[in-house]
């Protein structure tokens, strides 16, 4: 298969959230030479910025653009290794890592928020549910995120929240920390000390835009 | 509205007289068989120990590692068939004991909300422990609400550790009705739960025959359970203590996008916790439960009122009556953020389905935003709503002294009924408003325009002034006082 085709197969399996054909076709992208950073850039993210495009013009629904930030995951699992001497040059927004926080397993909210970002170019890595607040710094300073997501459903769980921006804060990290999930509020956001809240996944790509703008003051 | 709050009346008793398929006796079976399969086939994740075990002794399929049994169907459904087809929700004033036997449905409260609607004025703020004793008053005065769930809102100005005891005191205090926590998620919470009901009651005996609390769990779907929740229920189940854990899965996101793939996931996760309460305890009382909805499909949230909701609903209350054991229905919890047109249709339909397929609990009343906003207009508009549905749903009664042929005859031609006595007999058989508004336009006009959730704002003013519910024996205050400082010290760690 030629170049064109290839990015073009990239695209497709992207933009029809084939999950489980990702991976191969990224192998056979690598296995033709092609440049794995123009994988990502012409083929599969292209895809996924618009599968993101037509998520908020209501022509695609949220389990086909999950399907899409799902099949570029797997993708770059194959492309990663690759990747990683080129890291410098590729073009993300900035590196979120997300997760539900410690005693709570409600995942959905959360998962939406990484989907829709990661279409609207960040890198997410998503550490699941129930993480302790000790594996939200660790994951932090090895990844050099840029923001931190914190997802809380519990009015009992939320204090964890406070207990990792806390940490976050007592550690120096220089990472900016967002937080959401049915009970938060902004003013919570505010009490806790956190850099930003959003209601949505749609607030949370503009709040996280503005999070990588802005400067950092550590 | 009257001046002086009319007196309580009893719980109302609903015994639905129309009844509605929307699965043919064929379809039942066939959820039924596709459950078994997935239990057998693809396991249920327990992760506790001792639920492991006791489903491994059993003759299950354990992958301890990945905490996975595989139930086989005959074990299923020799441990189901333990399982009591009726049995009491005792109440702290046994008049309000509530006998679930397969014919009658009673309506809770919603339960667990983050946020009030404060009555005056509306606005929105954290809720509070007096919020769950101020609603549960209002509960404990409505006919319409037979048990209070929950608790409504959470007591977020208690600590977190023992917060489920807090409410569950509150809402002793505010009400004699049955209490249904779905807080009990531990296996030290649930038995000092058990602690502060045995207070109450006397003796282990009276709790067994009249357990004034039960415990609701929610299911991990999809096949999933929690393991502090198995540990509280089996907790539960060894005094008696009646006991359900309610699946929610959202067709899209935690069950297949189809509505039979959903009903099986449903089952599944409702089922297969009551096999390990019956093979731990067999004859412990246990009831099924559910809310099952599908994603809303721009924002993934959960819509809370929808076409399916309300088929899936109907539906499952089907499945449950083959397996012979109560039903607890998530109805109402309309997404609605006002107590507006949106809310009225939501929980109008919602309600409908269930009653008519023959669910024996429907929770809950009260709640905007997806279960998040209390607001005590929605509770006593939605008491309002389950009394119009349950006129419907008690049909037409058909007999000599109904068909009222010898009455007819003697009015005759052109006459009226006003003042016969076979009308006086049967006009309180009669539907008549709470807070529907029937007022000619001019009354209306001059009234101040005022509609249900004014009337609601009123009434509910005059219950929280004016009602008492039946007191807490001092004596019994006091050792709830004295748990309380005992949990505090276990689970919260204060000296
Ligand atoms: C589905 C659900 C569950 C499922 C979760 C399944 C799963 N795999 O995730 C299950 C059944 C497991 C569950 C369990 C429980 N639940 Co629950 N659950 C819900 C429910 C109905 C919907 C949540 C959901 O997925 N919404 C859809 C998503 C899209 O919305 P979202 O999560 O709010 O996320 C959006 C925003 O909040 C935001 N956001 C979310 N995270 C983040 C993070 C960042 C960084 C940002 C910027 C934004 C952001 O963007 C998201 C997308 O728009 C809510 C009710 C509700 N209306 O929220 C109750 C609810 C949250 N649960 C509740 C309770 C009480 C429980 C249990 C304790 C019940 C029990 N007795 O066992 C357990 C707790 C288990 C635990 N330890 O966590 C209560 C909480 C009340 C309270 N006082 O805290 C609620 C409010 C329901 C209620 N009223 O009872 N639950």
């Amino acid at each position: 298969m030629d170049r064109g085709s290839l990015l073009e197969e990239m695209y497709r399996v992207v933009y029809e959230g084939e999950v489980h054909r990702a991976a191969a076709v990224a192998e056979r992208a690598l296995e033709a030479g092609l440049d794995p950073l123009e994988c990502l850039d012409l083929g599969f993210m292209k895809a996924l910025q618009q599968v993101g495009v037509e998520f908020g013009t209501g022509e695609k629904f949220l389990p086909e653009l999950v399907a899409a930030a799902e099949a570029v995951q797997r993708a770059l699992q194959v492309l990663e290794p690759r990747l990683a001497a080129l890291r410098s040059r590729r073009q993300a927004l900035g590196r979120v890592v997300l997760g539900t926080v410690e005693g709570d397993i409600h995942e959905i909210g959360k998962r939406i928020v990484g989907s829709l970002l990661g279409a609207a170019g960040f890198e997410v890595v998503d550490l699941g549910v129930d993480v302790p607040a000790g594996t939200f710094l660790e994951r932090a300073r090895e990844l050099q995120a840029d923001i931190l997501g914190l997802s809380a459903l519990l009015t009992t769980t939320m204090e964890r929240q406070r207990e990792v921006i806390a940490r976050v804060r007592q550690a120096g990290l220089p990472v900016r920390v967002m937080v959401g999930g049915a009970p938060v509020t902004a003013s919570w956001a505010e009490e806790i000390g956190a850099d930003g809240y959003a209601e949505d996944a749609t607030a949370a790509v503009e709040l996280a835009r503005r999070l990588v703008g802005v400067e950092r003051c550590g | 509205m009257a001046d002086r709050l009319p007196p309580r009346r009893p719980v109302r008793r609903l015994r639905p007289g129309l009844s509605l398929e929307i699965l043919s006796p064929d379809a039942v079976r066939a959820v039924h068989q596709a459950a078994l399969e997935v239990m057998a086939r693809t396991g249920v994740r327990f992760p506790s120990a001792r639920a492991l075990a006791i489903l491994a002794d059993a003759g299950c399929r354990v992958d301890f590692e990945r905490q996975i049994a595989c139930i086989p169907p005959d074990v299923a459904m020799k441990a189901i068939s333990c399982a009591p087809r009726r049995f009491v929700l005792g109440a702290r004033d046994p008049a309000d004991n509530l006998e679930l036997d397969g014919e009658h449905c009673y309506l809770s409260t919603d339960g667990c909300g983050i946020e009030v609607y404060e009555l005056a004025g509306g606005e929105r703020r954290r809720s509070t422990r007096d919020d769950v004793y101020r609603s549960a008053l209002v509960a404990d005065y409505l006919d319409a609400i037979a048990f209070y769930w929950g608790p409504t809102v959470s007591a977020q100005d208690t600590p977190a550790a023992t917060r489920p005891l807090h409410e569950l005191e509150a809402a002793f205090l505010g009400t004699s009705k049955h209490v249904q926590p779905e807080t009990i998620i531990s296996a030290p919470i649930a038995r000092y739960c058990v602690e502060m009901a045995l207070a109450e009651v006397g003796s282990l005996e009276e709790l067994r025959r009249r357990p004034i609390f039960s415990v609701m769990q929610c299911a991990l779907d999809p096949l999933g359970q929690d393991g502090g929740s198995l540990e509280a229920a089996l907790v539960a189940a060894e005094h008696g203590i009646p006991t359900g854990f309610m699946p929610m899965p959202m067709s899209c996101a935690t069950a297949p996008a189809t509505l039979a793939g959903n009903l099986v996931v449903t089952t599944v996760d409702a089922l297969a916790p009551l096999v390990l309460v019956q093979l731990a305890y067999p004859g412990a009382p246990v009831f099924f439960a559910a809310a099952p909805t599908v994603m809303d499909l721009r924002t993934g949230g959960y819509t809370g009122g929808s076409p399916e909701d309300y088929l899936l609903g109907g539906a499952f209350n089907q499945i449950c009556r083959f397996y012979g054991l109560p039903l607890s229905m998530g109805a109402m919890a309309t997404g609605a953020k006002l107590p507006d047109w949106q809310a009225a249709l939501d929980n109008t339909l919602s309600t409908l389905m269930p009653v008519l397929t023959g669910t024996a609990m429907l929770t809950g009343a009260g709640m905007l935003n997806g279960s998040k906003i209390f607001s005590y207009q929605q509770l006593i508009m939605d008491a309002e709503i389950y009394s119009v549905v349950a006129k419907v749903a008690e049909g037409i009664r058909v007999d000599a002294e109904t068909l009222a042929t010898e009455v007819i005859h003697e009015v005759g031609v052109g006459g009226n009924y006003l003042s016969h006595p076979h009308t006086l007999r049967w006009l309180r058989e009669i539907w008549r408003p709470t807070v529907v508004d029937r007022s000619p336009y001019d009354a209306w006009e001059k009234a101040g325009r005022r509609g249900a959730y004014e009337a609601a704002t009123d009434l509910a003013a005059k219950i929280l002034a004016e009602h008492r519910p039946r007191e807490v024996d001092p004596g019994v205050r006091r050792e709830w006082k004295r748990i309380l400082a005992a949990a505090a010290r276990e689970l919260e760690g204060t000296p």
